[in-house]
């Protein structure tokens, strides 16, 4: 058996099939958002809005509304509440965020225990990336189409606001909406990553790449080449892994992502192996 | 005659500070103003007024006949602030960051045309840093750091240049470049406001200037707002001056 009879021969299943493909959607759209998540410090909030979809999620469920709806507007209510309780004054942000977040997601398990369903609900916390219907599929790729797009589009105006807010404000931007817009799309893409690794794992696609790329250029241009691209070769082979492995699929996503970050921190010229020699080196010339 | 700026009677309050107390200025446009006073006395507060980053509690500010925040819109104020609350190791050039004071003039995505890479070009020229557009901004020391922002504020080309402490931190070619730059351009009939604590090198720069302490002390010639006694009241010392004293005998 040669390797590409080992790699072709997971795609004579349909399954197989819309996981690669949804798995490749997601882990672009949430590599291009995870550049700007990790330079503006929002990691924590990309935690915090993934968790917090689950209630919204499940209630979409029991009302047959889009998935991606009642998302939407549970990550903006995590976000309001995150700023409510901040700007009370006692309350640092870090705590103010995780006391939000997980009350929504304890919420949603909850909701989920007293939801009667044919479906698993438990997939929205664990991913269910085999069992992608070609429905899911479809808004998958609508959803992520989207938030390409307007990232791709605003993106310069994006990088302004992470570097330099008050500086968009000075140009006549508002910085405000800018970041409700990076909110908007942290939302949109928590649910289309929720699909491949569920809601407990998104945040890691959410930082993960953007992290990696930044670690091996200075160029934020060359990051948002170079995070998409990574990210959806480490998923894929996240996906066949736990095909070859029958390991569950989306735990592998991340662990390859997870894996392939620490190589280049190893490996980079700003962190690890490359530095300890420079350090070492001077020392060792005198 | 038309002001480029106007504040009539602001006043700006954090909390329990009184940062402008009935402040009222006209800035003149085609001429370089300074601004001077001591720590606290106000500046920052004053130039964050002026771009819509505080509102006052009281009085009124007009840039170019409009209120503030339709003078940003329109892309007439330029600002190099004080304090820079940037991320250092944030991923982007030198050039980026020049390019940034462009968009302004540029369609929704920001493609950059032909007029905003000559623009940055020459902005970069002004500042000395051609040489080093290409560098991550946070690889360049303090002094170019600062030209490097004087001149995103050069390529926006807006009417109307604010500079909060541009020479702080910076050596004496560094500031006898800016000085220079500043001149041409308000030789081109643009209007800078310049706050500085360099008293030396004030007459070279500014063609007036403005005493600030919370209100305005006094505003008129340079060397006039020099005068050891006029000093002496605006940095709260009404006694033996040292500092004022060697700088008016110029
Ligand atoms: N964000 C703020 N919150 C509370 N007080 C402030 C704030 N900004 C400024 N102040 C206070 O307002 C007063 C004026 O400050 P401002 O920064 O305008 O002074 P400045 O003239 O620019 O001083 P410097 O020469 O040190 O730059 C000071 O007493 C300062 O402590
Ligand atoms: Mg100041």
């Amino acid at each position: 058996m040669t390797l590409l009879d080992l790699l072709l021969e997971p795609l004579q299943y349909d399954f197989m099939v819309r996981a690669l493909a949804t798995t490749v959607l997601a882990s672009v759209v949430c590599a291009l958002l995870s550049c700007w998540l990790i330079l503006v410090g929002w990691s924590l909030m990309g935690d915090a809005v993934s968790h917090a979809v689950l209630p919204g999620v499940v209630l979409a469920y029991v009302v047959g509304a889009p998935f991606a709806l009642g998302a939407l507007v549970f990550g903006v209510l995590a976000v309001i509440l995150i700023g409510v309780v901040r700007d009370s004054g006692r309350i640092r942000e870090d705590a103010a965020i995780g006391i939000v977040f997980t009350t929504l997601f304890a919420l949603g398990l909850v909701l989920i225990s007293v939801t009667p369903s044919q479906t698993d609900l438990n997939h929205i916390i664990f991913g269910n990336i085999l069992g992608v219907s070609p429905a899911e599929l479809a808004q998958v790729a609508v959803l992520a189409g989207i938030a390409f797009t307007v990232l791709v589009l605003k993106r310069r105006d994006l990088t302004l606001y992470a570097f330099d807010p008050a500086h968009a404000h000075a140009i006549g931007l508002s910085p405000r909406r800018l970041g409700a817009l990076l909110l908007g799309l942290l939302a949109l893409t928590a649910v289309v990553a929720l699909q491949v690794v569920g809601v407990i794992l998104v945040v890691a696609m959410l930082i993960i790449p953007g992290a990696t790329a930044r670690l091996l250029t200075d160029r934020f241009g060359r990051m948002l080449v170079i995070a998409p691209i990574l990210s959806a070769t480490c998923s894929v082979a996240g996906i066949y892994l736990s095909y070859w492995l029958d390991a569950a699929p989306g735990g592998l996503v991340v662990v390859v992502q997870g894996s392939v970050f620490a190589l280049a921190h190893l490996l980079s010229p700003h962190g690890g192996l490359l530095r300890l020699q420079a350090r070492r080196a001077p020392a060792a010339a005198r | 005659m038309t002001a480029a700026v106007e504040v009539d009677d602001v006043v700006v309050r954090y909390g329990d500070v009184l940062a402008l107390d009935g402040a009222s200025l006209t800035v003149r446009p085609g001429r370089v103003t300074g601004l001077v006073g001591m720590n606290g006395s106000g500046k920052s507060t004053l130039f964050k007024t002026i771009m819509g980053l505080v509102r006052p509690d009281q009085g009124r500010v007009r840039v170019l006949g409009t209120d503030p925040d339709a003078a940003r819109r329109r892309g007439v104020v330029g600002y190099v602030p004080q304090s820079d609350g940037i991320d250092w190791g944030f991923p982007v050039s030198v050039r980026e960051v020049v390019m940034m004071g462009r968009y302004g003039h540029q369609g929704l995505t920001r493609r950059p045309r032909l007029a905003d890479h000559t623009a940055v070009d020459e902005a970069l020229d002004r500042v000395e840093l051609s040489e080093l557009a290409g560098r991550q901004i946070g690889q360049l020391s303090g002094g170019q750091r600062k030209r490097a922002f004087v001149a995103r504020g050069i390529a926006q080309e807006a009417p109307v240049l604010l500079l909060d402490e541009p020479f702080a931190g910076v050596d004496k070619r560094t500031e006898a470049t800016i000085v220079r730059l500043l001149r041409e351009l308000a030789d081109d009939g643009r209007t800078i406001l310049v706050s500085t604590h360099d008293l030396h090198a004030l007459p070279q720069l500014a063609d007036e200037s403005i005493l600030l302490l919370h209100r305005v002390l006094f505003h008129g010639p340079t060397t006039d707002a020099l005068r050891p006694e006029r000093l002496a009241r605006a940095f709260g010392l009404d006694t033996g001056l040292d500092l004022g004293g060697k700088v008016v005998v110029a």
